[in-house]
């Protein structure tokens, strides 16, 4: 861990975005595997090996929770305290508490998967961990949200650049989401049950207003502070309309908290809550479409820059996705759509599409480029980035594509009748169907699992390069020292 | 008047509160604040600046 760390006065503190980019690219890798191998499971059941602990329900928490906290939340910690430095043109303000944030909650997404493996779940989507866990991670977000908010008061500019708002409504947000919906009475101090305190409909709703704003404040929000400091950053530009970022801003935060209710449509959910839901879903388009074109503009005058930079292709291919997924999900919430998508597999395709589309890509683009400037060195292979490119897009077609023939075909064959008015599909006839589609899934996850291998070995041996480098450095700086010594 | 009609208040609010926003953001007034804003990332220094002591104020 040498090539990691550095003495405490360097002028930022890069050694806990080194550490977070690190765990990030880890992460990555083991959660992507284990979404390609439930993947295989789903294809052929024989993966199941008749072992409980990495049968498929058991993994699919696994698999979620370290893409989505694992490799989403460390990166969006490293470039957050990168982004933050940088533009405030300060030191992080305390560097006990970013090493606090980093065991925090690398320490909670261990257990989490692992507490998953053995059975330990309190059975709410993406917010599985038991309550100790949620303890944990709710002490490691307030030591996040002190640092970053101390680290802006202490700026020594007069602006906050806007990068840096959409990462305070993120932490802010997700404080606010996580205590909310694990408010919970474990059954004993030694046990890791718990009960909601909510209950019926309203459990569910809490569970989807969290689970939505998490796609949205998580995923989303805080991914676009990312993408509103490296996509300018990388073009060598600034933004195409800095009020127009203000205006994605503030509308993504008035319109997000509405929406999670469209997932409980045609439940016992109220029918005006399911409508509002929508219509604030349909509304969400301008302020996404709007994001994504002043992301897109801010490369123009620069378009030669796709053909030769892989690190605004990974940016520019981002962007794009996330406003295919900003305009695939309004779609989804209407009520009409809704019946045919919900609870196939259109579904998993949508989240794919945000989750590899925008945020691995908006991820892996800012990675390339924070990189080496952490390291004070050049990326080991500028050839492997446009590999590690091709590999991921290709994988993302393959992965939507397959699952929209999918959804679509499943949801078809559930509401088919025949002319007496019986279903026309059994339901192990609709299974029979994924089969094929499944099989191209779980290649299409192969692929973007292989481009993130290649990421890894990449950053590897740009650590090393770098560590060799400083090493011949101080080296020489020694030889010169002894000779002016002599 | 009951709780809705507060709650019906409260969204109204919000409402010109987020107009509010939209004309601040594109007042004339703002546009050099923005630029200088915008131009943030490209033109940061590799440290901070030297003479600035932590907690200081503004």
């Amino acid at each position: 861990m040498s090539a990691l760390s550095q003495s405490s006065t360097q002028p930022y503190n890069y050694d806990i975005v080194r550490k977070f980019t690190v765990m990030a690219v880890v992460w990555g890798v083991l959660g992507m595997f284990a979404g390609v191998y439930i993947a295989l499971e789903l294809t052929w059941p024989v993966f199941n090996f008749d072992i409980p602990e990495i049968t498929f329900g058991r993994l699919r928490p696994v698999h979620t929770t370290l893409v989505i906290f694992g490799f989403g939340g460390s990166a969006l910690f490293a470039t957050s305290y990168y982004v933050v430095q940088r533009t405030c043109q300060v030191r992080l303000v305390s560097d006990g508490l970013a090493n606090f944030t980093f065991w925090g909650w690398n320490l909670s997404v261990g257990l989490a998967a692992i507490s998953y493996m053995f059975g330990y779940t309190q059975a709410r989507e993406y917010a599985e961990m038991v309550w100790p866990i949620d303890i944990l991670i709710a002490v490691t977000w307030v030591a996040y949200f002190m640092v970053y908010v101390f680290t802006l008061k202490n700026r020594s500019q007069p602006h906050i650049y806007v990068a840096n708002w959409f990462f305070v409504a993120f932490i802010l947000a997700t404080a606010i989401l996580h205590i909310f919906n694990n408010m919970e009475v474990p059954v004993s101090v030694f046990s890791l049950k718990s009960y909601s305190l909510h209950a019926g409909v309203q459990d569910a709703m809490t569970q989807w207003w969290y689970g939505h704003n998490a796609v949205g404040f998580f995923l989303t929000a805080a991914f676009l502070g990312m993408m509103y400091y490296f996509v300018p950053k990388q073009a060598g530009r600034p933004v195409y309309s800095y009020r127009l970022s203000i205006i994605h801003f503030w509308a993504l935060i008035f319109l997000y908290m509405w929406v999670g209710a469209h997932h409980l449509h045609w439940t016992a959910l109220p029918d005006w809550t399911s409508t509002l839901a929508a219509t604030f879903s349909i509304l969400l388009l301008l302020p996404s479409w709007g994001g994504m074109i002043n992301g897109i503009m801010t490369l123009s005058g620069a378009w030669d820059k796709l053909r030769t930079d892989p690190v605004i292709r990974f940016l520019i291919v981002a962007l794009s996705f996330y406003g295919m997924s900003t305009f695939e999900g309004p779609l989804m919430s209407l009520k009409s759509v809704n019946a045919l998508s919900h609870y196939t597999d259109w579904t998993i395709g949508h989240v794919h599409s945000g989750a590899l589309g925008w945020v691995a890509m908006i991820t892996i683009g800012s990675f390339y480029h924070m990189i080496p400037r952490l390291w004070e060195t050049k990326m080991y292979s500028d050839r492997l980035i446009f590999v590690h490119f091709w590999l991921a897009t290709i994988g993302i077609v393959l992965y939507i594509s397959s699952m929209w023939v999918a959804g679509i075909g499943q949801g078809w064959m559930l509401r088919a009748f025949d002319e007496y008015g019986n279903l026309s599909y059994t339901f192990i006839e609709t299974v029979a169907f994924l089969k094929e589609p499944y099989a191209i899934r779980a290649i299409g996850g192969a692929f973007f699992v292989a481009g993130m291998f290649l990421m890894a070995f990449n950053v590897f041996m740009t650590i090393r390069k770098s560590a060799v480098e400083r090493a011949e450095l101080e080296a020489k700086i020694a030889a010169k020292m002894a000779k002016v010594a002599g | 008047m009951d709780i809705n009609d507060l709650r019906s208040v409260f969204t109204l609010i919000l409402l010109v509160t987020f107009i509010a926003i939209v004309v601040w953001a594109w007042s004339k007034k703002r546009r050099a604040d923005f630029n200088e804003a915008a131009n943030l990332p490209l033109n940061e220094p590799e440290a901070p600046p030297a003479s600035k002591k932590r907690g200081e104020s503004k």
